[in-house]
């Protein structure tokens, strides 16, 4: 799954997509994910990241991860 | 150290017209209730679970006792079963004076059983069978007569047992207010209640000691009351006066209404509903000025619940799972539904968290555990990004749903209370599957071969 290319990201969590005009807000690890997911990295080694800097069970980020990409997807931001 | 997580989450930035009542997000967690951890209480004694704070309850009490004796000289309160009659419940209203006002048998005989002295239990409602009006009557309650049927199945049972029971009637009025509640006892406009009186005090089988009405329920206006007590004032003028039969009560009955938010509000519970002392105002006022002689100011009994115990009752729960709809809105479910918060079919519930999270909130429709569609909490509140296992406490939950709660596709939780000194009381505990099972029998054809 890849962004859009020519979707905008601030560290800070903020989104833009210049083709549609629609902006908006994540919060710091959506953020984070966005950077990485803008950089090339595949899910897997984003999810390797996460696992190693966050508390969180395995199963439980499987599951937000189906869930972020569900909202990236209707937020028109991934690229299909 | 590994950072705290919380899950990823995106929000649309919309620009429009701001709303301008505002709105407040609820992500202030709520972790103690009266001192005790919500975690603790949920560990102990499973999740979901309803507690209950005598503290507040007490409080409440006493605050509205203060609100009628500071304007009124006579004042009683008799604690409404309907509300909750869990009987640690009740006891803690007996303690602190209240009589008891029931409305069936099965409340009648809790009463009885919660120690209350018959004389001092008002047995109300539109059922009262054949046993237990000659059991309130040998207990010399104060009975409550709904309808005629009921009237004169009393002349019958007082002829039997040659007794001369204590009663009063239900007046229903018209007090500018909708609905009309005339349903229940008799009207005043029409001359129903008149006629009632007469043929009590003609009959002389009963001793008409008082008058009684109750208005509605979660009224939100103190006007009401007034003109409801001035009609009973009329009444209690023209029994004195004409048939020489003074009252030696007004019963205004309940309908108070606590500080939860009904649906279809703009504004919260708390910023919409008078404080009781401008129910106590309305009420009082009216009677002080009605033209009684001081030394026959007649009793001030209210049955007040709902405005007594709501902000004493939590129910703790857990999130099951979240969900993203097809339109997109975000879901979330949780492990009690409308089986156990038959409330959340009339108010907006606060709803809060039990533990910490940011300041990211979503908006979410909560839905209950139910196998069923209709088994919705919240349409739309926004909370912070709830995951499986996190607890929420739902408030201001005291009044009904322990007694309106369903048996239905599960059990029903344990009920805790916390008493003044932060101990905590099982006061009725988790059904089973074997409690359920008790009164059920299958016949032989149909057992289940081992």
């Amino acid at each position: 799954m890849k962004i859009k290319k020519n979707i905008a990201t601030s560290e800070n969590g903020f989104i833009f997509n210049p083709s549609t005009g629609d902006s908006f807000s994540s919060n710091p690890i959506g953020a984070e994910i966005l950077l990485f997911m803008k950089s090339g990295k595949t899910s897997l080694e984003i999810k390797e990241i996460i696992l190693e800097n966050y508390e969180v069970e395995p199963a439980q980020l499987e599951r937000d991860w189906e869930d972020w990409l569900l909202q990236l997807k209707d937020a028109n931001l991934l690229d299909l | 150290m590994k950072l705290r997580y919380e899950r990823p989450y995106l929000k649309k930035m919309n620009v429009g017209v701001m709303n301008k009542f505002g709105s407040r997000s609820d992500f202030q967690p709520v972790k103690f209730i009266d001192g005790v951890s919500v975690k603790s209480l949920t560990d102990k004694y499973g999740s979901p679970v309803f507690v209950l704070s005598e503290r507040q309850i007490r409080k409440n009490y006493q605050s509205a006792v203060r609100s009628f004796n500071t304007r009124y000289p006579k004042v009683q309160f008799a604690w409404s079963y309907k509300t909750n009659y869990i009987n640690a419940v009740c006891n803690v209203f007996h303690q602190e004076g209240s009589w008891a006002e029931v409305v069936s048998g099965f409340e009648y005989h809790k009463a009885i059983g919660n120690g209350v002295a018959g004389n001092h239990i008002i047995f109300n409602g539109p059922e009262k069978k054949e046993a237990d009006l000659k059991l309130a009557i040998e207990n010399d309650s104060l009975i409550h007569i709904d309808h005629f049927e009921e009237l004169y199945k009393l002349i019958d049972i007082c002829e039997a047992l040659n007794k001369k029971p204590r009663v009063a009637i239900r007046v229903n009025m018209d007090t500018g207010i909708y609905p009309l509640w005339d349903r229940f006892g008799f009207n005043y406009e029409n001359g129903q209640a008149w006629n009632a009186i007469l043929k009590i005090v003609g009959l002389g089988k009963m001793q008409l000691v008082g008058l009684h009405c109750h208005i509605g329920t979660f009224m939100l206006s103190t006007s009401a009351y007034a003109i409801a007590t001035s009609k009973l004032c009329d009444l209690a003028m023209k029994c004195k006066n004409q048939l020489q039969n003074p009252i030696e009560y007004l019963d205004l009955g309940g309908g108070f209404p606590s500080t939860n938010t009904l649906k279809g509000s703009y504004l919260p519970g708390v910023d919409t509903v008078p404080p009781i002392d401008d129910f106590a105002e309305a009420i009082t006022t009216t009677i002080l000025g009605y033209g009684f002689q001081q030394n026959e100011l007649p009793m001030l009994i209210l049955e007040t619940g709902r405005a007594l115990i709501d902000d004493a009752g939590y129910l703790l729960g857990s999130v099951i799972a979240n969900k993203q709809l097809s339109d997109g809105r975000r879901a979330t479910i949780l492990n009690f539904g409308v089986n156990l918060l038959f409330t959340s079919f009339w108010y907006d519930h606060h709803i809060s968290p039990a533990q910490d999270f940011t300041h990211y909130t979503e908006e979410t429709i909560l839905y209950g555990p139910m196998c069923m569609n209709i088994d919705v909490i919240r349409e739309s509140i926004n909370l912070p990004l709830l995951s499986p296992g996190d607890l929420v406490v739902v408030h201001k939950v005291g009044a009904y749903n322990m007694t309106q709660w369903m048996q239905f596709i599960s059990t029903r939780p344990a009920v805790v209370l916390i008493d003044e000194t932060g101990q905590t009381h099982e006061i009725r505990q988790a059904e089973t599957l074997k409690y359920m099972e008790i009164p059920e029998s299958v016949p032989v054809h149909l057992q289940h071969k081992k």
